[in-house]
């Protein structure tokens, strides 16, 4: 749909895999913060005083 | 196709005096030309209001999940196919049903026949199998019927009900020289911003009135997700971010499960091809997993059946 190749992840983790959670959950942040601010699907708020 | 009609209205009449059925689904005559319209037969004498012509392109589909009635429905290839994919999701019983089936040609697209008309307003219309007769105001107009049909029976490859009881003529002939994803295939090529931009403007001028939702056959959960407020998963307005979520969103609950019968672009008032997203799916589900939207009750959905000698292996 136009999201930027490395934004979005998907991983299977069962419940009992934790150390696999955390192994996928560091990466898949690593990766995202490397691509940088999100433009798309960004919502902004109206602004009030 | 109006030769149908005398075929529909038979049928009905049979089904009701035998009271095989509670109700017939069809068509009658709309209020203005080129609108047919869904109707409820219950009275075996009310059977003449039945009517049939190349503008039923309404999906009848839509109004079966969770009805108790026993009920004749006329389908055409699609709507069949919406109703396996609902007899599959046990919205309804097979049981129940009697599919009097009609082998379509096509419906008209109203909006083209109407751009031809270049504003002169028709008050009757009539057809062959090959051609439109448009009547109005001091004109008649002869209109090439192949040439009007809405986008998706123009790519249509299942003309011919799935699933019938009874078929009100002869099966026609199944295009088979048909490109049903060349647009998609445009899209695909499309770099991300490229493809993020020409999504907007497809989607821009949605007002969110949800007439494509409501028309669906396969959008009957009773709380849609965009009507929920605990949480408020999206917001109400026309924010693009908003709407464009929606109609991904939409896309992908109805991912396998979509027959392109273009009921939602058909009933759309501002003219959106949300098929597009659809039809990426459609060829998605059909690349990966050699399936084919509702063309039978015994097979499975793939998006429903589960594999212990799943393929992938790297999804980590």
């Amino acid at each position: 749909m136009g999201i930027e190749p490395g934004r979005l992840h998907f991983s299977w983790i069962s419940s009992a895999e934790a150390s696999k959670f955390v192994d996928v959950a560091r990466a898949v942040s690593e990766e995202v913060r490397k691509t940088g601010p999100s433009s798309k699907l960004i919502k902004k708020l109206p602004e009030v005083a | 196709m109006e030769a149908y009609t005398a075929k529909v209205r038979e049928a009905a009449q049979r089904l009701l005096r035998e009271t095989k059925v509670d109700l017939v689904m069809g068509f009658q005559r709309g209020t203005i030309p080129l609108m047919s319209q869904p109707v409820l037969i219950r009275n075996a004498n009310e059977a003449e209001r039945l009517h049939w012509d190349s503008c039923c392109g309404s999906n009848l589909a839509n109004y079966l999940p969770k009805r108790k009635e026993r009920i004749a429905v006329v389908a055409k290839g699609c709507d069949a196919r919406n109703i396996v994919v609902q007899i599959l999701e046990n919205q309804i019983k097979r049981e129940q049903l009697y599919i009097i089936g009609v082998p379509c040609l096509g419906m008209i697209d109203r909006r083209q026949v109407l751009g031809a008309l270049q504003g002169r307003e028709p008050l009757s219309v009539s057809e062959t199998n090959a051609h439109l007769v448009i009547q109005g105001k001091g004109f008649e107009e002869k209109l090439e019927r192949s040439l009007f049909l809405q986008d998706n029976c123009a790519i249509c490859i299942h003309r011919n009900p799935v699933l019938f009881d009874e078929l009100v003529a002869e099966p026609v002939p199944e295009q088979t020289e048909v490109d049903r994803y060349e647009d998609v295939r445009g899209i695909e090529k499309m770099t991300a911003d490229e493809r993020w931009q020409y999504f907007r403007d497809l989607l821009a001028p949605c007002i969110r009135c949800y007439a494509c939702r409501n028309a669906c056959p396969m959008c009957y959960c009773p709380t849609c997700f965009v009507d929920e407020s605990t949480p408020q998963w999206l917001g109400k307005g026309i924010d693009p971010t908003d709407t464009t979520t929606f109609h991904f969103l939409r896309a992908y609950h109805l991912a396998g499960r979509c027959t392109d019968c273009g009921n939602c672009q058909r009933v759309c008032p501002v003219g959106i091809n949300m098929r597009q997203l659809n039809k990426k799916l459609e060829k998605e589900i059909k690349e990966r997993y050699g399936y084919e939207t509702g063309l039978s009750i015994e097979q499975r959905p793939p998006l429903d059946t589960y594999r212990p000698d799943d393929p992938q292996q790297d999804f980590k």
